[in-house]
């Protein structure tokens, strides 16, 4: 119990650093956020009343108090051009993204960890040298690149699936949300898959070697229940973490596959942020995404002591 | 002698000799040379990638015009190959600075206790903020050019360096030889240069080839996104920007530079690889 509090404290640096960073790339950098909401034609008054409407003519260390305060509050800000809160322009984008990155993480689980199973079981054959050479592929290939390639030939030459779009399984039907969610998840899920089948492999190649799994053949058990029961769960901790990291790494392959896709989620929220260069959106969505980033960080570590009971605080 | 010149040969093999040994080391290395090769004297052969020709807009791949043409009658395969070479360059040049950085910040957190805990604070929260998204700050900030955008993709790139040359920091420093160079009174940038840094090579050579790989793709990425290099100097990742629109109308503009970039990134992730192996083969067991 100390250890989780512990460790749940310990976020709280981090945090600290993640928002002095995001405030002193803003307010610090060469470029002024004013003068780029003001546009080109912008006398020097009219730059100076969009800086004192903005509380950047404020000196920087009245700024940076503002700052901690509102952000201790859950407080993201607001954007600079329609002057809505971040949080809420969060939770209007929140549903298609949290469903592709769910789709996604079911899809790169039930595919990847049999994967990496099979391939550390039957090692040196060619299921193993076929998961070898799909994880460096699944490395290498950019995300967008593969997006279209699917498009190509599942929507244009095939028409299976629709080209792109968006739908609610709660307003349109799951049927129709499956069919639109396929492409991008499994577009998505490529890269996580290597990631993880690789990762399986190595972690459940090692655990086969131990005294453990002679025993339990010895005995007679079964091959299936070897590796379901005795060699997965031993192999899991290192599985988890990456796991852990992957699914917060997600969010730069959610802004591509969602651009690629025309999905109206966070990803193209951020996009939209940049290319209008309203910097109160993109400030909060870097906080919102970093502080997710440090959330599942701390679950991973938290969720150890329930995955291996050998690990205690 | 024939016995002795073996022993020799075992103990400090020549690099080609431990390179040759290593199949997909090879085949990486070839594969990378001749892209390289492509991209350095490919444009002294191929037209200007920017000349524009209306009389042959959207052309598809054909004997004349290998990769096809763009809607401005722009020759693909002219832009693909310079585009090559900037992102090519892009890809090294984020590799060389981010592990310049890495090392020197690494080697201060681990040997001067006070730094440790201010740079791995900083490390930390750097890792907390996606990648990505962080480059599109701050080129969206700065404004697009080459030098902004090498710059923004290698921040993100510096932590995992910073951690990597500190763990083998934290590991040397507590060997017999570093102690008994500590008691001979060497001094400590004496044990840095001749102690720490050697050992800190191996990991850091398979690291920059990672870090290559990850910022030839972030290129890509924030080109495709149009935050990334502007229009005017072609790379693989913004002539794929310009294939967007067209993607149904002219798929080629993204499958070519698509699939130079895939092919170019998976050489080097696998020369990575065969470093890996070959460097350091207490790694290479457990993979």
């Amino acid at each position: 119990m100390f250890y989780v509090i512990k460790r749940i404290l310990a976020t709280i640096p981090v945090m600290v650093v993640v928002a002095l960073f995001v405030f002193c790339i803003i307010r610090l950098g060469p470029g002024d956020p004013a003068s780029v909401i003001a546009g080109d034609y912008a006398t020097a008054e009219d730059i100076q009343e969009i800086r004192i409407k903005l509380g950047l003519a404020d000196p920087i260390p009245v700024q940076m108090g503002k700052w901690f305060v509102q952000l201790a509050s859950g407080d993201l800000g607001k954007s600079y051009h329609s002057n809505m809160q971040v949080t809420k322009l969060i939770s209007q984008r929140l549903e298609p993204t949290l469903l592709l990155a769910v789709t996604t993480i079911l899809l790169t689980v039930f595919v990847a960890i049999p994967l990496g199973t099979l391939a550390a079981y039957k090692a040196g054959s060619w299921v193993d040298k076929f998961v070898m050479i799909f994880s460096v592929a699944g490395f290498s290939i950019p995300v967008f690149v593969l997006g279209y390639i699917l498009v190509y030939i599942f929507a244009m030459e095939l028409r299976w699936l629709p080209v792109q779009g968006y739908r609610s399984p709660f307003d349109d039907g799951f049927l129709l949300f499956l069919k639109h969610i396929t492409m991008p998840a499994v577009t998505l899920s490529v890269i996580y898959i290597a990631l993880i089948s690789r990762m399986t492999r190595a972690s459940v190649v090692e655990v086969l070697n131990e005294d453990y799994v002679r025993t339990a053949r010895a005995k007679g058990q079964s091959e299936f229940k070897i590796l379901l029961r005795h060699a997965l769960p031993n192999a899991a901790v290192p599985i988890v973490t990456v796991l852990g990291i992957s699914i917060a790494l997600m969010i730069g392959g959610v802004v591509v596959t969602e651009s690629v896709y025309n999905i109206p989620g966070l990803g193209r929220l951020v996009l939209d942020a940049v290319l209008s260069r309203d910097y109160g959106v993109i400030q909060g969505l870097i906080l919102f995404f970093s502080f997710i980033y440090i959330f599942i960080n701390l679950l991973i570590d938290l969720s150890y002591t329930l995955i291996d009971p050998r690990i205690r605080y | 002698m024939a016995d002795t010149s073996t022993v020799t040969l075992k103990e400090d093999p020549s690099i080609f000799r431990i390179i040759s040994g290593n199949k997909g080391l090879m085949t990486g290395l070839v594969i990378l040379a001749v892209l390289t090769l492509i991209a350095l004297i490919g444009p002294i052969f191929t037209e200007s990638p920017t000349s524009i020709n209306p009389m042959v807009r959207i052309k598809p791949p054909s004997a004349d015009m290998w990769f096809g043409t763009d809607p401005l009658g722009r020759d693909l395969f002219a832009r693909a190959i310079w585009g090559g070479r900037i992102s090519l360059s892009v890809g090294v040049a984020v590799a060389i600075v981010a592990v310049g950085f890495g090392l020197l910040l690494g080697l201060l957190a681990g040997y001067i206790r006070v730094l440790d805990a201010i740079i791995m604070r900083v490390m930390d929260g750097l890792m907390a903020i996606p990648g990505i998204l962080l480059a599109i700050a701050l080129i969206s900030l700065t404004g697009a050019s080459l030098f902004t955008v090498i710059v923004a993709i290698t921040i993100p790139e510096i932590p995992r360096v910073v951690r990597l040359v500190r763990s083998v920091v934290l590991t040397v420093r507590e060997e017999a030889y570093v102690e008994a160079a500590i008691a001979a009174g060497t001094k400590l940038p004496g044990i840095m240069i001749r102690h720490i840094l050697p050992n800190t090579i191996a990991p850091l050579i398979v690291q920059a080839t990672y870090v290559c790989a990850s910022a030839m793709l972030t290129e890509s990425i924030l080109g495709f996104l149009g935050a990334g290099i502007p229009p005017e100097i072609p790379s693989w990742g913004n002539i794929m920007s310009e294939g967007r629109t067209y993607f149904q109308l002219c798929p080629w503009i993204i499958f070519f530079p698509g699939v130079a970039l895939g092919v170019t990134v998976m050489s080097v992730n696998i020369v990575g690889d065969g470093l890996r192996d070959t460097l350091d083969p207490r790694i290479a067991k457990k993979m």
